[in-house]
């Protein structure tokens, strides 16, 4: 149990002119649950890593204090254990069990300690393999609970956890709150939570702390008090409050097929099954196609197929008015036709500036010059990217990246429009941004397919829901 | 990428093998074959080799296939040096003009391409039968390298596979966006670099983020390390270093015997 205050705590990340945070006083007593909330850009993730030992000296400018138990945080590092949301970089070994045994070999353990520790830490977070397992065929959500009993193993005073469910899918979050349920019962140790989807944790705290931008107090108390009164100015910040309204677009009457897939048919070399099954299906202009199931079941391969990015071994996916199937298609025509947008904004960035990102689709398709132009200032304008025109698009933020994404792949204005995970990990303001925009661009009469986990986006827009089952379709449900 | 075929069993003995001791064999084993001038010596280690891998349980099929490029490897080296030699003695075998084999410059190829064998075939050996993990194990705990150099590339292995995965999403999402290679050499360079620019920006901040976790794990903080698995040399590992010992010592006085032995000046 550890004792955390910050007092009149400032930090300035190294080459960055604003504070990330400024002024921050605060106190969390030993053993404290708590959960911090606040938009993006509060600097709650600085918090947690000046708890965690992580702002040297060299990482950039600090003022006040932040003391473990009266002492400066570097002091009692090897106290505290920090879970991050990326379960892929928080991973060191090759195999499941040295990865744990890795921070005690660290602690200096003695090596007959060592294997008691690991096996108990990989109990508590119900880990289901071997500790030999190779460390790359695990699930991210998997993953994720190795690195927490990576966590647990060293016995930390404070448990410091960074939105810990946000890069997992439905099953893996779930997985991932019940070991940190069953493991915070057996601890005492102080725990500090940073999490945007409120509703799932708060049996585990028993403080929300909300702050606004630059780390400033709005709100401290009890869960139930804070959201109470809070709730309303917390929702418009972007946190997912539990109770909050969540807004439905329905959508036109939809208009003729825009993308039709044929028996899709996707067999790896060496695969025990397909990964997808002749799996049929219209696409009509004006409605928004929800793909979805369970992980592994075959729909970003869907998604890959019906865009005419991978080679399907049988059936075709086709648009009207082009005699060959999508895949044949050369790129520059195929970008003309159908937009797909990744679960990765960055991989899609193929220029210097926003302004040529959006610039840059239309120019491939041979558009003139004032015809492109114009085009891109009116997506500046929609897409609210207007003053970021000049900015290279690897400096933006999670949602104004996610945003030009979309906008990238609309730009030379394809019929169709194919999103994988458009929702995934972002806070409620943007969430709702991302709503809003899809529904638009589908009340447009673009025909929309999104593969998606998020029950509520799906309810907010789809006209239809396509489940896929280990590659198969199921019958599809009509709202 | 690394996950090749493995081959050998992870019960199999040279697996089991202290891997500090594999590596010392192989170099007792190499420095003999590439000091040693003539054919005879490398001929009769690589012999030994071959009379050991029985014992040491691993499979000759998979070892083979990883093997191949290295015979087509010493075939071209003993071709080239028996063609190019500086100067050929004994009977002309071969000549057209500027090439031409003699037995004498033969031999000399033959004896160099034998020592490239013997080097690289231990070589593969000890590295085919090595778990990454057991080497920066052993490699700190016996030879007390520093951990911040064998932790940090074992991390940073575990990442590559990322990146292959990584380079084929980025060259489909490329396509989406209207950009692909074709046949223009020029426009496939370009879009070779541009997916390598965003390759690397992902690859720099997912060290950071690596990096941070294993800091916050108490990596690197100047307490001296303990370690989970005990790595140290036991008796069959002093026999297998005894054994490599043995037989370059055997190999040299046999080829010294029958009067062939040179050295490398």
């Amino acid at each position: 149990m550890i004792k955390v205050e910050f007092r009149g705590f400032a930090w300035r990340h190294a080459g960055r002119r604003a504070q990330a945070v400024s002024d921050v006083d605060l106190r969390v007593e030993p053993g404290e649950r708590v959960l911090l909330l606040g938009p993006s850009g509060s600097g709650k993730s600085t918090l947690l890593a000046a708890l965690a030992g992580l702002l040297t000296a060299d990482s950039g400018e600090q003022d006040g204090d932040v003391l473990l138990d009266g002492r400066p945080a570097l002091e009692l590092q090897p106290r505290v254990g920090i879970l991050f949301q990326d379960p892929e970089t928080q991973l060191v070994m090759a195999r499941s069990g040295d990865d744990v045994a890795f921070g005690l070999e660290n602690q200096a353990v003695p090596p007959d300690r060592i294997w008691p520790r690991v096996h108990r830490a990989l109990d508590a977070v119900g880990f289901p393999y071997e500790p030999s397992r190779d460390t790359h065929a695990l699930s991210g959500g998997e993953q994720q609970r190795l690195a927490l009993a990576g966590v647990l193993a060293r016995r930390p005073g404070l448990i410091l956890l960074d939105e810990p469910t946000a890069n997992l899918d439905p099953e893996g979050a779930e997985a991932i709150r019940e070991a940190l349920r069953s493991a915070l019962a057996d601890t005492e140790a102080t725990m500090i939570v940073i999490e945007h989807r409120v509703a799932d944790l708060l049996d585990l705290v028993d403080r929300v702390i909300a702050l606004g931008p630059g780390g400033t107090l709005i709100a401290d108390g009890p869960a139930e008090k804070v959201l109470a009164e809070h709730g309303d100015h917390l929702a418009a910040q972007g946190v997912w409050v539990p109770g909050a309204p969540v807004p439905r677009r329905p959508a036109p009457a939809p208009g003729d097929t825009a993308l039709r897939g044929e028996g899709l048919t996707l067999v790896h070399p060496r695969a025990d099954r397909p990964a997808l099954d002749g799996v049929s299906f219209d696409l009509r202009a004006g409605e928004l196609l929800a793909v979805t199931g369970p992980n592994g079941s075959g729909k970003s391969t869907l998604a890959l197929l019906a865009g005419g990015l991978a080679a399907p071994t049988r059936g075709r996916a086709t648009v009207p008015g082009e005699p060959r199937p999508l895949h044949r298609l050369p790129a520059r025509r195929l970008a003309t036709r159908v937009g797909s947008v990744f679960q990765d904004p960055e991989h899609q960035f193929v220029t210097a500036t926003v302004r040529d990102e959006l610039a840059f689709g239309p120019r491939q398709a041979g558009w003139p010059k004032d015809r492109v132009d114009a085009r891109v200032s009116e997506l500046l304008e929609r897409l609210r990217l207007a003053p970021l025109a000049a900015a290279n698009p690897h400096t933006l933020s999670g949602g104004e990246a996610r945003r030009l994404s979309v906008a990238g792949a609309l730009a030379a204005a394809p019929g169709v429009l194919l999103l994988d995970e458009p929702t995934f990990g972002q806070d409620r303001r943007t969430w709702g941004e991302l709503v809003d925009l899809t529904a638009d661009i589908r009340d447009e009469g673009t025909a929309l397919l999104a593969v998606t986990h998020d029950r509520d986006f799906a309810a907010a827009l789809a006209t239809r829901e396509l489940v896929l089952d280990a590659g198969r379709a199921r019958e599809g449900e009509h709202r | 990428m690394l996950t090749l075929a493995p081959v050998c069993g992870p019960e199999a003995a040279i697996a089991r093998a202290n891997p500090v001791a594999k590596l010392a064999a192989v170099a007792v084993l190499s420095t003999t074959a590439l000091v040693a001038a003539d054919w005879l010596t490398p001929l009769l280690l690589l012999a030994a080799i071959a009379v050991a891998l029985p014992f040491t349980g691993i499979r000759p099929g998979p070892l083979a296939r990883r093997l191949r490029w290295l015979w087509l490897a010493a075939g071209t080296v003993v071709l080239v040096n028996a063609v190019f030699a500086a100067d050929h003695t004994g009977t002309l075998l071969f000549d057209a003009g500027p090439l031409r084999i003699s037995t004498g410059s033969l031999l000399a190829g033959t004896a160099i391409g034998l020592r490239v064998c013997v080097a690289a075939t231990a070589g593969v050996l000890v590295f085919a039968t090595t778990d990454p993990t057991d080497l920066a194990d052993a490699l700190n705990q016996q030879l007390k390298t520093p951990p911040r150099f064998t932790l940090g590339a074992l991390a940073a292995l575990r990442l590559l596979p990322l990146l292959s995965a990584e380079w084929r999403h980025i060259t489909t999402a490329r396509r989406a966006r209207g950009l692909e290679g074709g046949w223009n050499p020029l426009r496939r360079l370009r879009l070779f670099a541009s997916t390598m620019f965003t390759l690397l920006v992902g690859a720099i901040r997912r060290a950071g983020r690596l990096a941070a976790a294993m800091d916050a794990r108490g990596f690197d903080s100047g307490i001296p390390r303990t370690h989970a698995r005990d790595q140290r040399m036991t008796p069959p590992d002093w026999a297998l270093l005894a054994a490599a010992f043995l037989v370059s010592a055997a190999a040299v006085a046999c080829s010294t015997a029958l009067g062939v032995f040179t050295v490398v000046v």
